[in-house]
């Protein structure tokens, strides 16, 4: 199946990768895969947390080459701290998402990083927004993203209805993941979920033997 | 060229989506019918180069319509498949067909014939739209399906897979086949089922 491969052209190691976020009634999950490979060859870690915290209620998740997403993403955090000290309140999430999309755009030629940014503020309750690889900014209900995430554009148009409860939001991700896992060669280890909501934030990891399993396995 | 077919061996049905692009933006036409007919409960699916499928099913027509009157029977759905076989021709021609039907010996079979691979499968997907129902069809599939409910898990799929490829589109073929007919179905782009955002 030589013809039907796809080159990667990110150097070094990148983040082939699936990640989601979904808005649920009440919050928003997000939840990424947690492999790391070079060259879709060499799976450099099998553990690596691809959701990031930004601010106490906003993560994002990071696809594309991991040297790019991890400086920017920390350049992000800084920009961000500073500015919710200035504002003397919380950030917006559309505010978290508007510096990371500064930081692609300026820098579209050297970067290839894709990002989604999700959060709960008190302006605009529970938000997703998505940067996409040259810096466009989009906001959606639910976005997936990654090399992984082809294999499940059916399977989340399907699936994703609007106001879902909590419980069922995050089995809708948890399948999500696991089936982009199931097909996807550059995906695969744990699934990283945080759940956001007006309260507080909650981490959930299901490890690959607690995945749900399809027909096939 | 881009096309989703779904094969589903519990209902033995096929399902084939009607676009063809050439040469880059161009739409060459709306309604190909990529449901071939090999023999009388024997239907193949093509995918690739519109051109080498053809070639090749009408090839596979002409050898098993020789075949079947040799051994005095219908011939077996594995035996359509191996005759679509484009292992021989793999490097000029690029055409990947789903091949399924309905025989006496085993039933409903589906077969998957990737570039010159040849593996029976209880439901298969190709073309460049297929790449986007992986999920759902490996969460949906159930072993054991009625045929009403796997009619409907195909128009599903192919409906999915229609909504996001660029190259896949227009309408819906389905041909449902079984011991004692082959039922054939168009469903036209409206009369699909839609999903959350449309």
């Amino acid at each position: 199946m030589e013809k039907h491969c796809i080159d990667s052209q990110v150097k070094g190691v990148s983040t082939g990768t699936t990640i989601l976020a979904a808005i649920f009634d009440g919050g928003v999950v997000i939840g990424s895969d947690s492999r790391a490979s070079i060259g879709g060859e060499y799976v450099s870690s099998k553990t690596i947390n691809k959701v990031i915290q930004v601010h106490d209620r906003i993560f994002c998740c990071m696809a594309g080459s991991l040297a790019d997403a991890q400086a920017v993403t920390k350049a992000a955090k800084f920009h961000l701290s500073f500015h919710s000290v200035q504002m003397e309140s919380p950030p917006l999430v559309i505010a978290a998402a508007s510096v990371l999309k500064e930081l692609c755009y300026k820098n579209k030629e050297e970067l290839q990083a894709g990002f989604i940014t999700a959060g709960w503020d008190t302006k605009n309750g529970p938000q997703v927004y998505v940067v996409a690889l040259g810096g466009m900014l989009v906001r959606q209900p639910v976005t997936i993203g990654g090399s992984g995430s082809t294999f499940i554009y059916g399977y989340v148009d399907a699936k994703y209805k609007p106001n879902m409860t909590k419980e069922e939001c995050l089995q809708f991700a948890t399948n999500a993941l696991a089936l982009a896992m199931g097909r996807d060669n550059v995906s695969g280890g744990v699934a990283n979920l945080v759940v956001i909501t007006e309260t507080g934030v909650e981490h959930v990891v299901v490890p690959g033997d607690k995945l749900p399993r399809f027909h096939d396995e | 060229m881009g096309k989703c077919d779904v094969s589903c061996k519990a209902l033995w049905i096929k399902v084939s989506v009607c676009i063809v692009v050439l040469f880059r933006e161009y739409v060459s036409s709306k309604t190909i019918n990529k449901v071939i007919q090999v023999h009388d409960r024997i239907f193949c699916c093509i995918a690739g180069s519109l051109a080498d499928a053809q070639a090749v099913t009408k090839a596979a027509k002409f050898h098993l319509s020789f075949h079947s009157v040799q051994m005095e029977s219908p011939p077996l759905v594995i035996a359509a498949a191996s005759v679509n076989i484009s292992y021989k021709y793999k490097e000029e021609l690029s055409a990947h067909l789903i091949v399924a039907g309905w025989d006496r010996r085993d039933g409903g079979q589906v077969f998957a014939t990737l570039n010159g691979l040849l593996t029976r499968q209880p439901f298969a997907i190709g073309g460049s739209g297929s790449s986007y129902v992986y999920g759902f069809v490996d969460a949906e599939y159930r072993k054991g399906m009625t045929k009403e409910e796997c009619q409907q898990f195909v128009v599903n799929t192919l409906a999915l897979a229609m909504n996001r490829d660029g190259s896949s589109g227009g309408v819906a073929y389905m041909v449902t086949i079984d011991e004692h007919s082959t039922e054939e179905k168009v469903i036209l782009g409206n009369d699909l089922p839609t999903f959350f955002d449309q």
